[in-house]
């Protein structure tokens, strides 16, 4: 199997597609709804803060006296609150450990730009906003002039930090819960996608097992819907299709039975009076004698091919019985030959006492074939050896011609396949190996060609031992 | 001079056949339906019948079988198929014999004559004396009759070779193949339905119980045998 950088399933697909989109949603209305509420908040106390510094500067500054001394500056810093530092030229008045963050370019930032500052810095671990303002003097007559007197404040914005996240902590939780929802639903929907898809998908292998009747019920009006009533049309031309194709195949076979069928009575006529007519040839002039004897043998080919033709159309049919008996392989193979008068002419090799379960004529059919095609085609001596395994038996026919070529041996079995066109008025019916191989299909066995070590041609029958008699 | 009795419907090849057979030495006599046969039959007799199966009218299974109902005369059948349906029910009709179409004169003789040859002498009639007796059963190996408990029983040429070959040795196993050959004269390839049809045609005439036989008792997987009584 590939890999692959996306789920197979077209439900987990769904699934994965539904939840990413909710969780992108979710962390996107977090993280925008946690940062404008922390800004406000973190906004809202540091304003908070400078007021309460300004004012508490504003309560106090006016009570100071001028020039102050360390004294006042205490006071002052007093008044502000903890973490607070109050210079004035040298003097200097500063308590908690924060101030040591103020920072000599703040207080040259202060000193000359002469208001209210603030920053928010991170030191020692922790958010704290810097404040820093310098006093102005505001004389009687209304113009205001720098005093000197700098106040600086750290305050911690600790408890801002942790009010924002838990603020972030809770929409998180919040959105949290949006996502075994979210699941649920694109369950739901992917149920109710997958169901029609799946009902095509069964109905698509029943077409594809051959169950041709098999259709979906399209529900509601969307694209599933019309790829449903697609798939059915589809089912129903492919059903007329294969019906027609079914009834026209099921009528050239009749036709073919009917034909030899219809054949047999002509031949039979033919067949009687052409005995007749070869007990007379001798007393016959030359060119008469000569007819009579084409004819006599013509009617014995046309009366073997129509034979072979109604044992094809029996095979076609599937109405060819096995009729299955335990025969002396030895014996059969034999009286095979001798029948033919082919016992001398052939190296045979098999194991006496040999009991096989076969279909007796149907095994001689065979064997007829096979050695008959070796003598046609190949060249003499015809090697047949009985090879008996523990499952089957194989048979192998074996001639010293020239072989089959390879695009020969693909066709040897075809009906009417002649492999050498010179050849083509053989005797034989051009449907023996056709039908052979079909035979040895009907034992549930086989028939190959190939190639011989001596160069011959070569066919190998093999034979199951487990056939059980019918 | 053998008198064979023709029925073929076909008027082509009954003149042909009749041609043919008669360049054998045979008297053939023809007919071209079921009804035209059986009353030809029983006008005067012959002895061999050679019937077509595929008749119009009464068709050739039903002529075989009131053949069978008048008497024992030996009836060789013409299938036109060859298919099992015909054969099987040719055979269980009471026919003798059968021929596929289309059939070389020659093997119509050899199968007639083979037919005749099973009414005329029993084998090794010389060793075996002319009464031999079974039980119940008394077969004469000279007259060529068979009686049961006294009373005669009428059986064909080929079941009476076939019960003559089997109580010829007692107890002895034959196959199907060996049957085929002493009694229809067959060839290797003989068909076995042939002997399975007429031992139970026998086991009818011969035996009290016909599904469990005494006389003709099968040995599975094998053939048959006479006894062990």
């Amino acid at each position: 199997m590939t890999w692959r950088p996306w789920p197979r399933g077209l439900r987990t697909r769904l699934l994965a597609a539904f939840v990413l989109v909710t969780l992108l949603g979710a962390a996107a209305s977090v993280w925008a709804g946690t940062r404008s509420a922390g800004r406000a908040l973190v906004t809202s106390s540091q304003d908070q803060l400078v007021r309460g510094f300004s004012d508490q500067i504003g309560v106090v500054a006016p009570t100071l006296t001028y020039p102050p001394d360390q004294s006042a500056l205490d006071r002052l810093r007093a008044a502000v609150g903890a973490d607070t530092l109050v210079t004035y030229r040298d003097l200097r008045s500063g308590s908690g450990a924060g101030v040591d963050v103020v920072t000599d370019t703040l207080r040259q930032t202060v000193s000359t730009r002469n208001r209210m500052f603030s920053q928010r810095i991170t030191a020692h671990g922790r958010p704290l906003l810097l404040l820093g303002t310098s006093i102005v003097v505001t004389a009687p007559d209304g113009t205001r002039t720098a005093s000197g007197i700098e106040v600086f404040a750290v305050r911690d914005l600790s408890p801002v930090q942790h009010e924002v996240e838990n603020l972030t902590r809770a929409s998180i939780g919040a959105a949290a819960l949006v996502i075994p929802l979210a699941v649920l639903l694109a369950l739901l929907a992917a149920g109710s996608v997958l169901r029609p898809v799946r009902d095509l998908r069964d109905t698509a292998r029943r077409l594809a097992d051959g169950d041709l009747r098999a259709r979906t019920a399209p529900a509601g009006a969307d694209e599933l819907a019309e790829l449903t009533v697609t798939v059915n049309e589809m089912a129903e031309s492919l059903q007329a299709s294969i019906t027609t194709m079914q009834r026209m195949q099921a009528e050239a076979r009749r036709f073919a039975a009917d034909v030899s069928h219809e054949l047999r009575t002509p031949l039979s006529t033919l067949t009687a009076v052409m005995d007749v007519l070869s007990t007379v040839t001798d007393d016959l002039e030359p060119a008469v004698q000569e007819s009579a004897t084409l004819a006599i043998t013509e009617t014995h080919r046309l009366v073997r091919l129509v034979e072979d033709l109604m044992e094809v159309s029996r095979f076609d049919a599937g109405t060819a019985p096995l009729r299955i008996e335990d025969v002396e392989l030895a014996g059969a193979v034999r009286d095979c030959l001798r029948a033919r008068s082919w016992l001398d002419q052939v190296v045979l090799t098999v194991p006496e006492q040999l009991w096989v379960p076969v279909d007796r004529r149907r095994l001689d059919v065979i064997l007829a074939n096979l050695v008959a095609n070796a003598f046609r085609h190949g060249r003499p001596p015809v090697l047949v050896s009985v090879l008996p395994a523990v499952a089957q038996v194989l048979i192998t026919v074996v001639d010293h011609g020239p072989g089959l070529d390879d695009g020969v041996r693909d066709h040897v079995f075809d009906r009417f396949y002649k492999a050498d066109a010179a050849r083509s008025r053989s005797t034989g019916s051009g449907l023996g190996l056709a039908i052979a191989l079909e035979n040895a299909r009907l034992h549930g066995g086989g028939l190959t060609a190939g190639r011989a070590e001596t160069g011959g041609a070569q066919f190998v029958l093999r034979i199951p031992r487990n056939v059980r008699p019918s | 001079m053998v008198s064979v009795l023709l029925i073929e419907d076909d008027p082509l090849l009954r003149r042909g056949l009749e041609l043919a057979l008669s360049r054998y030495g045979h008297e053939i006599r023809a007919a071209s339906s079921g009804e035209d046969g059986l009353h030809e039959f029983r006008r005067r007799p012959v002895d061999l019948v050679v019937l077509d199966l595929m008749l119009p009218g009464i068709d050739g299974l039903e002529v075989c079988r009131r053949l069978r109902s008048d008497g024992e005369v030996p009836v060789i059948m013409l299938t036109a198929r060859g298919d099992d349906f015909d054969v099987v029910g040719g055979l269980a009709a009471g026919a003798d014999d059968y021929v596929v179409k289309p059939a070389q004169p020659a093997v119509i003789d050899a199968r007639i004559r083979a037919v005749l040859r099973r009414g005329v002498s029993a084998p090794d009639v010389a060793s075996a004396g002319r009464m031999r007796t079974h039980r119940d059963l008394q077969i004469d190996t000279t007259a060529l009759t068979v009686s049961r408990q006294g009373v005669n029983v009428a059986l064909t040429a080929t079941e009476l070779r076939l019960l003559l070959t089997l109580s010829g040795s007692p107890e002895q196993v034959f196959s199907r193949q060996q049957l085929l050959r002493e009694v229809w004269e067959h060839d290797y390839l003989g068909d076995s339905r042939l002997v399975d049809n007429c031992v139970q045609r026998l086991r009818a005439k011969i035996e009290a119980n016909p599904a469990v036989p005494e006389y003709v008792q099968t040995v599975r997987g094998f053939g048959y045998r006479f006894g062990p009584l």
